[in-house]
């Protein structure tokens, strides 16, 4: 039997990287909702948000807050380019087949991941972490860096936000009819349009600012953009597409799955979550928290 | 006039790639020749039955992973390795497909990259099997000796060899594959991707015939990996990763999905455009890209399809749809 310090540590390692996927999977989630789309190209922008943050932080130079300025920034602009996108190139598929739109966005991935190439090139690229949480606390006698305790609070900050927004907001209503019965929702007046482009920049935004933060702990590397796609993927299989609980619970799972699996099973941690997400869609493709789509 | 047959005309003018002396040629016409089989088993899931399915890699994976362990690490012949890839491809098939058939679109797509994903994982972390990360390298080329005794043959290079082992294979599964397409069975798949529900009212089991179809698209996927894993001189996990999956599903788009030779000529055009390529620029993805986007607004016929709805407006007939025929007639 391990100690149990060591468990806790397993613990909030897992739901560190639970939380920081969280904040890009759950933008995959409200897009799939509204827009009933797979984004591939999500994973780009999550990696867009991370060269865009380095990159403002390197504008600005050295400052001990700078970064907070940096992930917001960057956010913002991956916002845009989610919402340009939306407008430009992908409302000319809605009609057509899903085959297409999926593979519309993953020929995004394929030019995204070229055009970070070209602007940043090749070399790893890292952040420093804001000077107001480098330090660390020790719970359980486990040293949890104050970065990662911020993360942990801010995934549910995060998810009670959005359940605000969703819930209690007069746009939040028109975006859960939206979800519930698009063609409805147009015929009675409201501009659609104009909602799936606000849902793509929502989810950009969200895909840019999980990029963005995750700058302080991991190297910003060409190829993260499929690497986290996969995650974020399992992640809102596992909870329920177009659900935003379901994707916080699935972002949990999958987290504990990981951090634990890999004391199981040393070497097949990442095939068990595989195999969860292929369970999970065999017995309710759906997801925990899904909503059966009746279409 | 009689129609000329326009396969026997390409298969034949592709046997004597290799008498052109370069082994350029020769490399570009066997990547071609497998890759276009990979394409063509998936058009039978994508444009006859109507299953997209993003994960076909898996089989392809399959398959190359299990000719490469029985030639390299048991030293078996290739004569048994090859139909064992295709069979191994083909029962992985079954078993995922059971499952996968129960689902509908987008789930479906979700299921199958679900597996491909599983397959991957397990070919990227068993390492004592599958060489994990690494792969397998130096997969061995087929004992190939047996050649020289043919007139003709004798002062040819392996590579040259192999091209024509692999084009005759390939020539016979393709011509497997057009048999199945065009036999009652194939129209049962069409009739189940025009109309499921109505397939189901008239009594047949469509889950049933989906999975049969699911399964052969695996064995030939598995043949197509063998073949691929020793044209490739090694065998990698990469095999099966959802990129490769999504890879071939552009091969075919781009040929068009609604003719049987569409994913042929996509694979062929796309593998010689990124050899062409590549030799100017490292962002061949970024050209892939762009060429894909342009394709899906432009001419989602596909290179076939478009062509094919070119000619028949310029004969001054009807105009065509895209060369979509086939998808909806």
């Amino acid at each position: 039997m391990p100690e149990p310090s060591f468990i806790f540590g397993q613990f909030v390692g897992g739901l560190t990287a639970s939380m920081f996927l969280f904040v890009t999977a759950v933008g995959l989630s409200l897009i799939f909702g509204v827009l009933r789309v797979l984004n591939f190209a999500h994973g780009s922008l999550y990696m867009l948000g991370a060269y865009l943050a380095w990159q403002i932080m390197n504008w600005l130079g050295p400052g001990p807050e700078h970064f907070w300025l940096a992930a917001l920034g960057s956010a913002v602009v991956v916002a845009g380019i989610g919402a340009a996108i939306e407008r430009l190139l992908f409302r000319h598929l809605y009609g057509r087949e899903e085959l297409y739109q999926l593979l519309f966005t993953y020929a995004l991935v394929l030019v995204l991941a070229d055009v970070c190439k070209i602007v940043w090139g090749t070399q790893q690229l890292s952040v420093s972490r804001p000077l107001s949480l480098s330090g660390g606390t020790t719970i359980f006698g486990t040293l949890v860096p104050h970065y990662n305790l911020f993360i942990i609070v801010l995934g549910p900050a995060l998810a009670l936000a959005l359940w605000l927004l969703l819930h209690r907001s007069p746009a939040g209503r028109i975006i859960r009819a939206a979800v519930l019965d698009r063609e409805m929702l147009g015929a009675l007046g409201a501009n659609v349009g104009w909602i799936y482009t606000g849902m793509f920049a929502l989810g950009a935004f969200l895909a840019g600012l999980g990029g963005a933060l995750v700058t302080p702990v991991k190297t910003i590397v060409p190829g993260m953009d499929v690497e986290v796609i996969v995650e974020v993927f399992i992640i809102v299989v596992i909870g329920g597409l177009g659900s935003m609980w379901g994707t916080f619970l699935g972002a949990v799972v999958f987290g504990q799955v990981l951090a634990f699996g890999i004391l199981l099973m040393p070497r097949f941690s990442i095939f068990s979550v595989f195999a969860l997400m292929a369970i999970i869609l065999i017995v309710r493709p759906w997801g925990l928290l899904g909503r059966r789509l009746t279409r | 006039m009689k129609r000329i047959p326009w396969t026997l005309v390409v298969f034949a003018v592709a046997f004597f790639v290799p008498w052109l002396g370069s082994r350029f040629y020769t490399f570009i016409a066997t990547d071609v020749a497998i890759l276009a089989l990979f394409a063509l088993s998936l058009n039978l899931l994508l444009g006859y039955t109507g299953l997209v399915s993003f994960g076909h890699a898996a089989y392809f994976g399959i398959g190359a992973y299990t000719s490469a362990i029985m030639m390299k690490t048991l030293g078996l012949p290739f004569w048994l390795a090859w139909p064992a890839a295709g069979l191994a491809g083909g029962l992985f098939a079954l078993v995922f497909g059971f499952f996968c058939v129960r689902l509908t679109k987008i789930y479906f797509a979700m299921l199958t990259l679900a597996f491909a994903q599983i397959v991957w994982a397990v070919c990227f972390k068993w390492n004592d099997v599958t060489g994990g990360e690494q792969g397998m390298p130096n997969v061995p080329y087929p004992s190939l000796g047996w050649m020289a005794a043919i007139p003709g043959l004798d002062g040819f290079r392996v590579g040259d060899r192999f091209y024509l082992l692999t084009l005759t294979l390939v020539a016979i599964a393709v011509a497997a594959l057009r048999r199945i397409v065009a036999s009652p069975f194939g129209r049962i798949l069409t009739l189940i991707r025009e109309n499921p529900e109505r397939a189901e009212f008239i009594g047949i089991d469509v889950r049933r015939y989906q999975l049969a179809a699911f399964s052969i698209a695996g064995i030939f996927a598995g043949l197509a990996g063998s073949l691929f894993g020793i044209f490739n001189r090694g065998v990698f996990p990469d095999f099966a990763y959802w990129t490769k999956s999504a890879e071939v599903l552009i091969m075919t788009i781009l040929g068009g999905m609604g003719h049987f030779w569409g994913p042929a000529v996509g694979a062929a055009a796309l593998t010689i455009l990124n050899l062409q390529i590549t030799a100017y620029t490292e962002y061949w993805p970024l050209i892939l890209g762009s060429i894909l986007i342009l394709l899906l607004f432009a001419f989602p016929g596909g290179l076939v399809g478009t062509t094919v709805d070119l000619a028949r407006r310029l004969r001054g007939g009807t105009r065509g749809n895209g060369g979509r025929d086939a998808r909806r007639p």
